[in-house]
């Protein structure tokens, strides 16, 4: 945070969660907060430039053992990136899987203030916080796994929900995480044997499904007043014909009464859980069945998971995904099961135009963007790296807010894009309005974090400010990508961070976390059943397995008392 | 007397966090449960480097740690090609300070990988690892391959802990229920202990790998009667076991990183576990040595793209095992400095190499005198991380644990060295105007 005053004069501001669309508008900011009006301040030009809130991602693969898996095993990708450090950045290296460093510039060089880390193994917890606390500019946050966990799985076994509250309560805490992360409920655990399980299979040994599982965390997660809802990626990613295991997954939640006005459930990189056809070679576009759903309903909140052709670096905890990707590809795998909670997979991509199956895949991800109708229903992704490095969404804006950029597009893509997905038959092009909501503003609420100063630029609100080097009139593609990838000013809590596109100041980013607050004897007994899974089963002590508060040096902390 | 549970022994890659201590008079004075001798031994203290030092005339001198590190920033400040080594018995904050360091002046940053389990890093780049935490093998496995290690001298609670005799969920009998293969080219103690000992020839470790994953393919038609040593019958017997187990670990140490064909042996000894893989779960994991080379592994790779051998001369990254790993940058004479941190290379590195290092400014920071204290210029004794001081370091399975601090000391710890030896460097600069 910056002492001082500062004024942003004469910007066209996007703010739409004070609904404010694109007004002439000045910005004031006092000792880094959102101000009515300042004295004597520092003043920013930005006549006729767009103005937003600083962005909030809110799932991305940025920091941890699995992201640093993936650069340790693909010098190839780090060298890609190399840059020189200078008198005020560290060096930079990668592309799909950048250095801490870079990554928070790159960030930032886009107007992005705060990123969600998406992944968080509780037992590597440590780790992941290592690595937030060396982004530089960055706030940020993260959602620790814990549907693989035999302790979920046994609650959920014997319906025990208060019970399975106080175990995700404490494991929130302990990780000092964000909320409640699934993937591949059930099916990591069962790849622990090289197995997998579809929505309704039992998990082995556990006698529960991944369905199961599913609802009783959202149910769980309830019980408290937690900013996020669980955040969910569901079985089956990837398959042929997995739209309606995605759908059948939304309905999970349906009738469950979140605790404030977002959905039960954020589906995340829906890209990827919206297939159609039986196999490779029918596979299609089921992105309008989806959309179609979303539409229909409140109860779910999707990001997009959108496609950056070229190639990248895929890991998710998702094991067996990544084995069988890497089966089709050859190329190299790593896999990294975590004990009693989770796993790891992690194998390059190459996302090719060339290819008809890539081709529905980049056109699912920017069809559902377009068929979805509410844009606070969405948030823009490429589940960084999983389908693309987030430097690459400027080019998803751009296509999204220009239909001719797009038919330019897919007369470069495979031809099955004009018969196997709607892609060219929608016309519909975003404003910059519809892209604050999908890049800052739906974020920002579906997280709770606009309670917490992010995503707007109301009274109070952090003084994180993006101002883009584009007229609101801008129609041209190629400009308005260029303009998304490098701000004309990065402010972050009052301070200038980036000019021109180049980064001037690099202070340290705060981690968020959310303590859910769980009666004391309800935890008491969740606690002996955990104890004696560290006595017999885990590697490490109990006592060493808290993140100690070492790790968390700039913490932001957002309790979330038990609803009553 | 007070009582310390949890304590995390910092000597080996198993990071044993489940030590009872007792400390009296602020001295570690008994350790009652859960370490091995040789982490024993650290945990109670012994010889230790007692003063800072610098080296006049021949003999080393007993200085302020002011004048030592003072001394040291100006060696570094006014070196050309500085070679920053070591790293790996140290923890992860003091890792990061000497990235940053490298950054500053340009330095070559390379850690004790590049002469232990370099070829398993340049082998998982290439191919990959399909690995998992210990407490998978705990809970697990029910076949345990030790290739080229001997965790019983070695990783003395390895098997206890982890695999052979440890007891999990699916493995409640303990060893009973297991399996335990052991290659080796000499009967050692873990040798005694298996079901299957398959003591090869040595430098053949390739080929056997490439007998087990032919017969795992189903090509055993191509295998002849023995192969590197050992008789066909056992490799078929050792095939059999695998695809018949439900969960099966290779753990390969030295034996096979420092065999002929180096990187490419491990390279086939992760295929042999993906070909393993198309019968059953099947794992692999290198046996790290010291209990923070994964850290520092960690560390330079999340700050720079790469693991080790890293030269930062051009400000940026520049990644090149071979060329600008720190033997062979010795072996050139190239290198005109070297800071030595957490490590012994007096001791470890071929003779060519440290025959230039005795020749070149050579600054030690360790808790400990070892050969390299013999030649070093400016020696700088540290707190023992794990005793004296807390920090992070990662277990061989890449878990991140936290050191505990036990007892107080005056000596410093290696972060705030390092940190003070940068802030001193980045003063003498700003006065050369860079
Ligand atoms: S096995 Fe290694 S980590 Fe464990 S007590 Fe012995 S030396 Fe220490
Ligand atoms: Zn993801």
């Amino acid at each position: 945070m910056a002492e001082g005053e500062l004024l942003i004069r004469n910007g066209v501001v996007y703010d739409p969660i004070n609904g404010v669309k694109g007004e002439k508008k000045d910005i004031c900011i006092r000792d880094g907060k959102v101000v009515e009006s300042v004295t004597n301040p520092k003043v920013i030009d930005a006549e006729g430039r767009v103005v937003m809130p600083g962005g909030v991602d809110i799932h991305s693969h940025i920091a941890g053992g699995k992201v640093n898996a993936g650069r340790l095993f693909r010098p190839e990708d780090g060298r890609k990136g190399v840059k020189a450090r200078t008198k005020v950045c560290r060096q930079e290296s990668g592309y799909s899987v950048p250095n801490t460093f870079a990554t928070g510039y790159r960030y930032a060089r886009m107007g992005y203030t705060f990123v969600m880390e998406a992944a968080m193994p509780p037992l590597a917890a440590r780790h992941t916080h290592e690595e937030l606390v060396d982004i530089p500019i960055l706030d940020n946050a993260a959602l620790p796994l814990l549907d693989n966990n035999w302790m979920t799985m046994e609650y959920v076994k014997s319906g025990d929900t208060d019970l399975l509250a106080a175990y995700i309560a404490w494991m929130i805490k302990a990780t000092k995480g964000y909320s409640v992360k699934v993937v591949n409920p059930g099916g990591t655990e069962a790849w622990a044997w090289a197995k997998n399980c579809d929505l309704n299979d039992e998990v082995p040994y556990f006698d529960v499904t991944p369905a199961e599982i599913v609802k009783n965390l959202a149910v769980a997660n309830e019980k408290f007043e937690m900013p996020h809802s669980i955040h969910v990626h569901g079985n089956m990613l990837g398959h042929p014909g997995n739209y309606e295991v995605t759908t059948s997954t939304y309905d999970l939640v349906k009738g469950i009464k979140p605790y404030r006005d977002r959905p039960a459930m954020h589906a995340t990189h829906t890209q990827f859980h919206s297939y159609g056809g039986t196999t490779w070679g029918n596979f299609e576009s089921k992105a309008g069945a989806i959309a179609d759903y979303i539409n229909k309903n409140e109860h779910v909140s999707i990001d997009l998971g959108s496609i950056i052709l070229g190639d990248t670096t895929t890991m998710t905890a998702d094991g067996p995904m990544e084995y069988s990707l890497y089966q089709i590809t050859g190329r190299k795998w790593t896999n990294h099961d975590v004990e009693l909670e989770t796993g790891t997979g992690i194998t390059p991509f190459l996302y090719s135009g060339k290819s008809p199956v890539n081709t529905i895949q980049w056109a699912i991800g920017q069809e559902l963007a377009l068929l979805v109708k509410d844009p606070w229903k969405l948030a823009l992704t490429t589940d960084h790296p999983n389908a693309g490095p987030f430097i690459g969404y400027p080019i998803i804006i751009s296509m999204l807010m220009s239909k001719k950029r797009r038919d330019e597009s897919a007369e470069d893509m495979h031809k099955v894009i004009f018969d196997r997905a709607e892609y060219c038959s929608i016309d519909r092009e975003y404003d910059l309005n519809e892209i604050a909501i999908i890049t800052r503003g739906m974020a920002a609420k579906t997280l709770g974090l606009h309670e917490h100063g992010k995503g707007h630029l109301g009274i109070g609100a952090d003084g994180d400010v993006a101002i883009y080097d584009m007229s609101p009139e801008e129609t041209d593609a190629g400009k308005i990508q260029k303009a998304f990838l490098n701000t004309k000013y990065t402010i972050k809590g009052g301070e200038v961070v980036v000019k021109d596109g180049e980064v001037v100041a690099t202070p340290a980013g705060k981690t968020y976390f959310v303590t859910p607050e769980c009666d004391e004897k309800l935890t008491d007994e969740m606690l002996v059943k955990l104890k004696d899974k560290f006595e017999h089963y885990y590697s490490v002590s109990f006592n060493n397995y808290p993140v100690q508060d070492a790790y968390v040096p700039n913490p932001y902390e957002i309790k979330a008392p038990w609803r009553s | 007397m007070v009582e310390i549970t949890d304590v995390v022994c910092s000597l080996c890659g198993c990071v044993c966090d489940d030590i009872v201590v007792e400390v009296e008079d602020n001295k570690v004075t008994k350790v009652k449960k859960g370490a091995c001798a040789v982490g024993k031994s650290k945990l109670m203290g012994h010889g230790r480097i007692e003063e800072p030092a610098i080296r006049e005339n021949g003999s080393l001198k007993a200085c302020s740690y002011d004048d030592a590190i003072k001394k040291a920033a100006e060696i570094l400040a006014a070196s050309r090609r500085p070679l920053l080594y070591g790293w790996s018995s140290t923890v992860c904050e003091a890792d990061k300070v000497g990235v940053e360091l490298a950054e500053e002046i340009g330095a070559v940053i390379d850690n004790t990988a590049s002469v232990c389990h370099g070829p398993s890093v340049l082998a998982i780049q290439d191919v990959g690892l399909p690995s998992c935490t210990l407490g998978e093998v705990k809970n697990r496995a029910d076949l345990i391959i030790y290739w080229g290690a001997n965790p019983a001298a070695a990783h003395a609670n390895h098997m206890k802990r982890y695999s052979y005799i440890s007891k999990g969920y699916w493995t409640e009998e303990g060893k009973k229920n297991k399996k335990l293969v052991v290659v080796d080219v000499r009967r050692t103690a873990t040798a005694k202990m298996a079901d299957v000992f398959l003591q090869i020839e040595q430098g053949k470790d390739y080929l056997v790998l490439s007998a087990l994953r032919a017969l795992l393919y189903g090509y055993e038609d191509v295998v002849p009667e023995e192969v590197g040593g050992i008789p066909k019958k056992d490799l078929l017997e050792t095939v059999k076991m695998m695809k018949e187990s439900k969960f099966g670990i290779i753990f390969f140490g030295m034996g096979v990183t420092h065999t002929r064909g180096r990187h490419n042996t491990i390279v086939n000894a992760i295929e042999v576990t993906r070909a393993a893989h198309t019968h059953t779960k099947f794992s692999i994991m290198p046996m790290r040595g010291h209990y923070n080379v994964a850290g520092i592994n960690q560390v330079c790779t999340w700050e720079t793209g790469f693991p080790f051998a890293v030269d930062l001369t051009r400000g940026y990254a520049w990644y090149n095992p071979g060329e600008v790993s720190a033997t062979d940058l010795l072996i050139r004479r190239e290198c005109d400095t070297a800071l030595i941190i957490a490590s012994d290379p007096g001791a470890h590195f071929p003779g060519e190499s440290i025959r230039h290092l005795a020749k070149i400014p050579v600054i030690q920071i360790d808790p400990f005198p070892n050969p390299t204290t013999e030649f070093a210029d400016v020696v700088i004794p540290a707190a023992i991380s794990g005793v004296e001081a807390e920090g992070n370091v990662y277990r061989m399975d890449n878990i991140p644990i936290r050191l505990r601090k036990l007892v107080d000391t005056e000596y410093i710890a290696d972060e705030e060295i390092m940190k003070r030896i940068l802030e001193e460097v980045r003063a003498i600069r700003e006065k050369e105007g860079e």
